[in-house]
């Protein structure tokens, strides 16, 4: 199936609009900013790619295949407001829910594929989610895939509770299933991965990637500047600062990510 | 079973004189020898780890302690777990693994640490290493949450092939003061974001999250103690009939029907 059959030209039309940087302030138009890899052409800012951006990037034409594509959440808990925010949430994006899962080729080698999209509720994670990443590593062990994720999340979605929660440990049970079978598994860390998703499947790849300057962390920095008293060190919860420390492999600049990852995925090829 | 609101049961799994690991550790365990560090960085006060004897059965033992006095509680960070907590803890469930012995894990922290250094050294990376690594782990896992169950630092220590809670105790993916932060930007209306954020032992059960509710009413803390001692007890000879292959599927296909 093509991308734009996929979204049904939602995006399509959404997408030709300018937007603003949130860093420079700048409007730019859409044409500029789609030809510079959705990065701001005026103070080169990452700006957020949204999930058909991403797998427009990343994915060789016509070959993404979507799955799971109608699962849609629940107000299981019937929490205040979340009917609404579910609803602003789809017609915003066009999407059903904050991941989408799928199959496609990146370079011709086939790969299982997951894109998580901020403008869904900050990409947060609840039983849906969940359950379609489940999903993507258990029909990847089944039939062999490598998996490559393109994370960004605020986290464990409030509005579940403690299904949510348990989420956490239900995706990194089918990742280490998926791992176990030999099987790689690359995720992409994108601004912003924080909570509970930097604290499961985030930091579980054989292969950590993140883009420049994504902010990366399991405590929110306000949280610490308030409980600490302390000063936050420049750049504190950047992807540099990952490096730095040990806790990701590489900072990939967004116009190489799919050379990278068709670099790693032919590596990884079990001959 | 008591009539406490979901408030006054977040009230009262923090309770000052409320028993944590250290206790139950003490009084369910014999002959325990504390066993301390990550063999990383450091050794974390806010878990309590190590080998002994329940009832006449060798198990590995971790529990989550803040401590009594206000210096105990500052040398533990006041229950709040570091990396090196985690870190310890996945040593020892290793440990355990290889010398095949149960592993009991007591749950009773706020959440986990949050500071500069415990971003620094993966606070993430630590809890996300034990979520995937307890799945494998080939041998009984029994965790009980004795306190409040914050969120990913209390999960760190809750992939069991049996969760069970406390009567009065509670398990949430946020504190109730800042759900109500975030939803009406009031920390105050925490007792109605306890309400709908459903952090109950008697929600849980009914969400089939945990698994057995340990009784508090009316009784003291060793009857409760030796209850929970007796459940775990008849627990583990349940799971020790399992192969190793069934305590991996039974533990994965629990946590896997949640949310389905």
């Amino acid at each position: 199936m093509s991308l734009k059959d996929f979204f049904k030209g939602l995006f399509g039309k959404e997408s030709k609009e300018p937007r603003i940087c949130k860093k420079c302030n700048e409007e730019i138009k859409y044409s500029d900013l789609k030809a510079n890899h959705i990065i701001c052409p005026n103070c080169n800012a990452y700006m957020r790619m949204n999930a058909f951006e991403r797998l427009e990037a990343i994915c060789d034409d016509e070959t993404f295949s979507p799955i799971d594509e109608e699962l849609t959440s629940k107000n299981i808990l019937n929490f205040p407001e979340y009917d609404e925010k579910l609803e602003k949430a789809k017609k915003a994006t066009g999407l059903n829910e904050a991941v989408v899962c799928g199959t496609c080729n990146i370079e011709g080698k086939k790969t299982a594929i997951f894109v998580m999209d901020s403008a869904f509720m900050m990409a947060s994670m609840g039983s849906v989610v969940g359950e379609k990443l489940t999903r993507l590593f258990e029909k990847a062990t089944a039939e062999k895939l490598p998996v490559v994720g393109f994370v960004t999340s605020g986290g464990a979605r409030m509005q579940e509770g403690i299904i949510s929660l348990m989420q956490m440990a239900k995706v990194s049970g089918a990742v280490k299933r998926h791992s176990d079978s030999g099987l790689l598994y690359i995720p992409v860390l994108t601004d912003p991965t924080t909570g509970g998703i930097t604290a499961s499947f985030g930091m579980l790849g054989d292969i950590i990637i993140a883009e420049p300057n994504a902010l990366i962390g399991f405590a929110g920095a306000r949280v610490i500047e308030q409980t600490t008293g302390e000063k936050l060190p420049k750049g504190f919860q950047r992807a540099e600062f990952l490096l730095e420390h040990g806790f990701i492999d590489a900072i990939v600049e967004r116009k190489d990510l799919k050379d990278t990852l068709s670099n790693l995925l032919a590596i990884h090829t079990i001959a | 079973m008591s009539n406490l609101t979901a408030y006054e049961k977040v009230a009262a799994a923090r309770g000052n004189k409320r028993p944590m690991g250290g206790y139950f550790i003490k009084n369910m365990i014999d002959n325990f020898v504390e066993l301390h560090g990550d063999r990383r960085y450091g050794d974390d006060g806010a878990i309590i780890a190590g080998v002994g004897f329940l009832n006449g059965e060798a198990v590995t033992v971790i529990g989550m302690e803040r401590g009594d006095t206000i210096e105990e509680r500052i040398k533990r960070h006041f229950g709040c777990p570091t990396p090196e907590g985690y870190r310890k803890a996945l040593r020892l469930m290793k440990n355990a693994e290889k010398f095949n012995r149960p592993i009991i894990c007591f749950i009773g922290s706020s959440g986990a640490y949050c500071g500069i250094d415990a971003e620094e050294r993966g606070q993430g990376e630590a809890i996300a290493e034990n979520l995937y690594k307890m799945m494998g782990i080939k041998a009984p896992i029994i965790s009980v949450i004795v306190g409040e169950g914050g969120s990913g630092g209390a999960l760190a220590l809750g992939v069991g092939n049996r969760v069970c809670m406390l009567e009065n105790s509670v398990y949430s993916v946020i504190s109730p003061e800042g759900c109500a932060t975030i939803l009406w930007k009031d920390a105050t209306k925490a007792s109605d974001a306890a309400d709908v954020l459903k952090l109950t032992a008697q929600d849980l059960k009914e969400f089939d999250v945990i698994e057995k509710i340990i009784d508090e009413k009316d009784l003291t803390s060793e009857e409760i103690c030796s209850n929970l001692k007796n459940y775990i007890s008849e627990e583990i000879i349940t799971l020790k009939k399992m192969s190793k292959q069934e305590l991996l599927d039974q533990r994965y296909n629990k946590f896997r029907k949640i949310g389905r």
